[in-house]
């Protein structure tokens, strides 16, 4: 699924500053990479994941650069489950409310 | 005819980027040196406590609840030296409309620039101010645009950060995204600059007023309910906002002796511009890579003049590891049945060793809650510290070091009261200062300005700046 239709919502990525136009007395892992940025909005014409596009975002900006996605999924979630965390838990309830808690 | 949009020149139109884009001429406060009418500032471009509360009540803001935390007081009593174990309290501002006490700032900035004629608000932020200004501009009518710093350079996003996104874009606002680093600012400029929207700055006077209700309505509830002022109010520290705002207001209630405290995370030792340090931290706000830059020189903010000066206010400062805050955050869910986010719990980690320290019939408040979700809760975000080779450990958390490991408390005696030295804090302020406006010289009413803005004494002062070789004129 990478045609992408005149309306189509998409993300776009582009290079704002390459690594030798960034600020001085950045960290050195941070100067050797490009400052970069991404932004959502309706494709202005059809056009292809990887290819460059123009888009409108919802406060109606009109923005160029490489089309990344297409209808991006957030994908943040609760992670996997953490042991640790129940353990905590049973530390504190069993403390408070003593030790038949976990029965 | 096209502007030079190189990084070079955007930066050197900032000013008047600036004054466009927030319409205070803070030429005014200004004395030509170190400097400046801060009591002015306040009270000229911003707006009187009845003013906000009448602002803040049309949009649904503010007066949120106090709960007393009977279970989390009877652990720490459990802990503490006989007789000993403060009364825990919280003012749970997640009940605002955007989730924090962000709400009350952004409620001001957005009445502002709404009633200046502006089209639209901009805000830089990668945390709850960006989600209270989306849904304030929504309320108002008005555009918004959030500029966060994001991704790493392998487009990898903290959660917490990615939350904020999907809130900012579920109140309609439109998110720009960037990777890690300080040039953030010129990628504001460059979109305040296209659009002629509004600045809402997170320090401005309105936006620092919008918080004093908060520290206001605190005192008022206290002395409604328990017919007493709190002993002391902890507050989570990043940019100084909160501290400033709520002490502020708790000054105007006159509760004279109702102690300040700050408390961030320690994230001692991550540099926050680097692009591999970023995804390695688990607390986004309310740490010490914010807290410490802001109290010790606030005017590196994007506005002229910082309208929060947390050094003016702060009695003490303390810091919390991150195990130890993620252990509090679990025993809020399983012993209060509060499940909320990460920042208010800082200051409730703070609290629960503060408390154990103080009388049985003393009163510690937790000022402000948030909520909590997808991405930005303990396990969502241990899950991401472990991807990024975080070691997870039961220990001793001062063995925590931050961008190796987390360490839970394996007990909750663990968790201890560790005072952050506002002396040092205070000197070095005034050494930033020195050294920003290259003085070897400077007035006595400068001299007085450091006096009030380190909340310290002329000897104080003198003793530093002789130090330094500069002499009061
Ligand atoms: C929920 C919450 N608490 C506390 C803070 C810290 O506030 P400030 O940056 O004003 O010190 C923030 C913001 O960074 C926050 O979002």
């Amino acid at each position: 699924m990478d045609t992408i239709k005149k309306g189509d919502w998409v993300q776009i990525h582009k290079i704002v500053l390459k690594p030798e136009e960034r600020a001085s007395h950045l960290p050195e892992d941070t100067k050797k990479v490009p400052l970069e940025m991404w932004v959502k909005g309706f494709a202005l014409s059809d056009g292809k994941i990887g290819e460059e596009i123009e888009i409108k975002t919802v406060t109606g900006r009109i923005v160029k650069g490489t089309a990344i996605k297409l209808n991006p999924r957030y994908i943040h979630d609760f992670g996997d489950y953490v042991p640790e965390l129940a353990k905590i838990d049973m530390q504190l309830k069993e403390m408070l409310f003593g030790g038949d808690c976990d029965e | 005819m096209s502007r030079d949009m190189s990084y070079d020149a955007v930066m050197s139109r900032k000013n008047e980027i600036m004054k466009k884009a927030i319409g205070i001429d803070y030429d005014v406060f200004e004395t030509g040196g170190i400097g400046f009418d801060y009591e002015r500032m306040m009270r000229e471009a911003g707006y009187s406590l009845e003013e906000i509360q009448k602002i803040q009540s049309s949009t649904g803001v503010g007066n949120t609840p106090i709960l007393e935390l009977k279970n989390l007081t009877a652990l720490a009593r459990k802990l503490a030296p006989k007789g000993k174990g403060a009364r825990i309290f919280i003012k749970d501002e997640a009940t605002n409309p955007s989730g924090s006490f962000k709400a009350r700032r952004a409620s001001v900035s957005v009445y502002h620039a709404k009633k200046l004629g502006y089209k639209g608000v901009i805000a830089a932020t990668s945390g709850n101010y960006g989600a209270a200004v989306a849904s304030q501009a929504a309320m108002a009518g008005l555009k918004c645009i959030v500029v966060q710093e994001c991704y790493d350079s392998k487009m990898v996003g903290q959660p917490e950060i990615l939350e904020k996104q999907r809130a900012c874009e579920a109140y309609g606002a439109e998110v720009v995204q960037l990777s890690v680093g300080p040039e953030l600012f010129y990628s504001f400029l460059c979109l305040l600059e296209e659009t002629g929207y509004f600045n809402a700055s997170l320090y401005t006077p309105f936006g620092i007023a919008g918080v004093e209700t908060l520290g206001y309505e605190l005192i008022m509830q206290f002395r409604e309910k328990l017919g007493r002022d709190p002993d002391k109010v902890v507050i989570t520290h990043a940019g100084g906002g909160n501290v400033t705002g709520t002490a502020r207001g708790i000054k105007k209630a006159g509760a004279e002796h109702t102690e300040i405290v700050g408390a961030s995370v320690d994230l001692s030792g991550l540099h926050m511009a680097s692009d591999r340090d970023f995804n390695r931290k688990s607390f986004t706000t309310g740490h010490t890579g914010f807290g410490i830059p802001f109290a010790t020189w606030p005017d590196r903010a994007d506005v002229p003049r910082n309208a929060a000066r947390p050094l003016r206010y702060l009695d003490r400062y303390l810091t919390v590891k991150q195990g130890e805050v993620f252990y509090i955050t679990e025993a809020l869910s399983v012993l209060e049945g509060l499940e909320r986010g990460p920042a208010g719990n800082t200051s409730l980690t703070a609290a629960f060793a503060l408390a154990q320290e103080m009388d049985e019939d003393q009163i510690i408040v937790v000022q402000e809650t948030e909520y909590t979700g997808a991405g930005k809760h303990p396990m969502p975000q241990i899950s991401f510290a472990k991807q990024n080779g975080i070691e997870i450990l039961f220990g001793d958390p001062d063995t925590e070091v931050p961008g190796q490991n987390i360490v839970f408390p394996d007990h909750p005696s663990k968790i201890k009261v560790r005072d952050f030295d506002l002396g040092k804090a205070r000197m070095s302020y005034i050494k930033n200062a020195i050294n920003n406006y290259g003085k070897k010289e400077i007035s006595q009413y400068d001299f007085e300005f450091l006096v009030k803005d380190t909340n310290s004494d002329e000897n104080f002062v003198r003793s530093v700046l002789s130090e330094l070789d500069v002499k009061v004129l």
